[in-house]
């Protein structure tokens, strides 16, 4: 439908509006984070940003040992994400190109695991965790996430799309499956390889309880944490501090989330059909 | 679209083995081991266990405290989801228009998405805090945060702020498969944009509005966490302390563990609940493309 002049007009007007209430949060808090203690303290509250910058970022990163944490989340969300990946693509490739005993109860069952999140067996995951001797340790924060029902389902609806003549040729080749598994069907699945790490980096790197409990000491802490232990020790409302630790730890998910945009937005695509 | 398979006996078992050797250790039998405690009781120090049938869960449900908790909890849940859904279907409505500049508009308002919940609560944190919150400088109204009704208000909309992203990407992707010739054939014979959107355009996105229902409903539920403990850690005086932050209190800092097994489980029958509400609803009344 064309649109008038004036209907145009009024949609580039809402959109502006609701960009700036999105994004107002944040770009205070970039202003703030440039800020004196004074200053962000100031009332009527101070807009413009000030040349405290390069202060308030060594004073956040040194005050909670940010780098450390930085590293911890890094390490930790990685590690996850290639994990999972490697996992639901095998798992995925079981499910679409072969027939087996008990596949339909082993589908049901990687469904059933989406009712169950961590809050849902906290309390013996805990005990397990514990048993392992993980707990402060990475593999405590690593391991217990490796199974992905989202990364298999997604995988599974991009193997379906696959033409089945490529399995069939394979065979007549005398491809063996995990030949044509790595040399055919991966190469195929590199978008949506990207679209899950995107997901699975950010959801780990934003994870706040089970880190929380699973580590007690500084040097195993996440960043997720850091924010709460920077307010904690910035007692005083040092808030230019406190922003520049927030936008510290915005980065790294934000750099992912806009190098990978349009892998994450075809994987979105995919993940929503039934 | 059925795919042709391979020959192979062992092959898929060992494929599966990775995936499922976490899940029963990790998933599966935790799961399972917190609802068999919820029938205990256990020693703090010494982890004695004693079977008390019903005790914890008697206990909880005449907790007067907990189920303050239950009933926020319910309430935050339904604003943050019906908040949450309304805000991102209208941003996505526009979103959709075919006008220049989309793509940017596009990425500034999705973006959000890849911020945490602690994340949120700082910011929030910041625009509400009583010594001078920029929010609190424009309305003349200070106390945000310190106030309880205020504070469950500002909650929900950091909540809901935080999952824009997450529900607008899954909103364009439905707006994508709505027929613009049915749209055009309604609008010749004389359908308003109203008319339009609700028998048409709404019947499409009705599908991703019931999946977006069940995971904003899990969000609430169980990632409101960060958010709580950034922002107001429960109060004040409880007015915060949802479900997620009391489960976390009562196994991490009181030590009642089958107590928290107790509060996992009703947790759990809650998500189970939702979840079979969905399935149910979706086939029935759900017009699928």
């Amino acid at each position: 439908m064309k649109r008038t002049k004036i209907q145009v007009l009024s949609i580039h007007a809402l959109l502006i509006l609701a960009v700036f209430i999105i994004c107002l949060p944040v770009i205070l808090s970039l202003s703030i984070s440039t800020q004196s203690e004074t200053q962000a303290l100031s009332f009527p509250p101070r807009l413009v940003p000030s040349s405290h910058m390069v202060s308030n970022y060594k004073t956040a990163w040194n005050t909670v040992h940010l780098g450390r944490m930085m590293f911890n989340s890094a390490f930790i969300a990685i590690s996850v994400t290639i994990g999972k990946v490697i996992m639901s693509l095998l798992a995925a490739f079981a499910f679409t190109h072969f027939e087996f005993k008990g596949k339909n109860i082993l589908f049901f069952l990687i469904l059933i695991s989406l009712l169950l999140p961590v809050p849902v067996r906290i309390v013996a995951l805990f005990n397990v965790v514990g048993k392992l001797g993980w707990l402060n340790h990475y593999a405590g924060l690593i391991v217990p996430f490796w199974a992905s029902a989202t990364g298999t389902f997604l995988f599974i609806q991009r193997f379906k799309t696959v033409p089945s003549e490529l399995v069939d040729a394979s065979q007549m080749d005398g491809c063996r499956p995990m030949q044509y598994f790595f040399r055919i069907l991966l190469p195929l699945t590199k978008s949506t390889i990207g679209a899950l790490s995107v997901i699975e980096f950010i959801y780990i790197w934003n994870q706040y309880l089970w880190p929380l409990m699973a580590t007690n000491s500084d040097n195993m802490r996440v960043v997720q944490i850091g924010i709460k232990m920077l307010m904690n020790a910035e007692s005083s409302n040092n808030w230019g501090v406190i922003m520049a630790g927030v936008v510290i730890t915005m980065i790294p998910p934000l750099l992912v989330f806009f190098i990978m945009q349009d892998s994450f937005m075809k994987g979105f695509a995919l993940q929503s059909e039934k | 679209m059925k795919q042709s398979t391979f020959k192979a006996d062992v092959l898929p078992y060992v494929l599966l083995l990775p995936t499922f050797i976490i899940l029963i250790v990790f998933l599966f039998y935790p799961a399972l081991e917190t609802f068999r405690l919820s029938l205990f009781t256990v020693h703090p120090f010494t982890g004695a266990e004693r079977f008390a049938g019903l005790y914890n869960f008697k206990n909880i449900f005449s907790n007067t405290e907990y189920m303050h908790s239950f009933g926020i909890s319910f309430i935050f849940t339904v604003a943050v989801v019906l908040l949450g859904l309304a805000f991102s279907m209208m941003i996505a409505l526009l979103l959709n228009e075919r006008i220049k500049g989309m793509k940017y508009y596009r990425s500034f308002l999705i973006w959000p998405y890849a911020l945490s919940p602690a994340i949120a609560g700082a910011l929030f944190n910041f625009l509400f805090n009583p010594a001078n919150g920029i929010i609190g400088y424009f309305t003349g109204f200070r106390t945000w945060l310190t106030q309880g009704s205020t504070a469950f208000l500002i909650i929900i909309l950091a909540a809901v702020w935080k999952n824009l992203g997450y529900n607008i990407v899954f909103y364009l992707t439905a707006l994508r498969n709505v027929p613009r010739d049915a749209l055009e054939a309604a609008s010749i014979d004389g359908a308003g944009p109203l008319r339009r959107f609700f028998s048409i355009t709404f019947a499409f996105l009705s599908p991703t509005t019931f999946f977006l229902l069940v995971m904003n409903t899990t969000y609430a539920y169980f990632s409101s966490f960060g958010l709580i403990d950034v922002l107001t850690e429960g109060g004040p005086a409880r007015s915060t302390n949802l479900l997620i932050y009391q489960l976390y209190r009562d196994f991490f800092v009181n030590s009642k563990t089958g107590y928290a097994a107790a509060e996992s489980l009703v947790l759990f029958l809650l998500v189970v609940g939702i979840t079979v509400l969905q399935f149910q609803t979706t086939e029935k009344k759900v017009h699928y493309q």
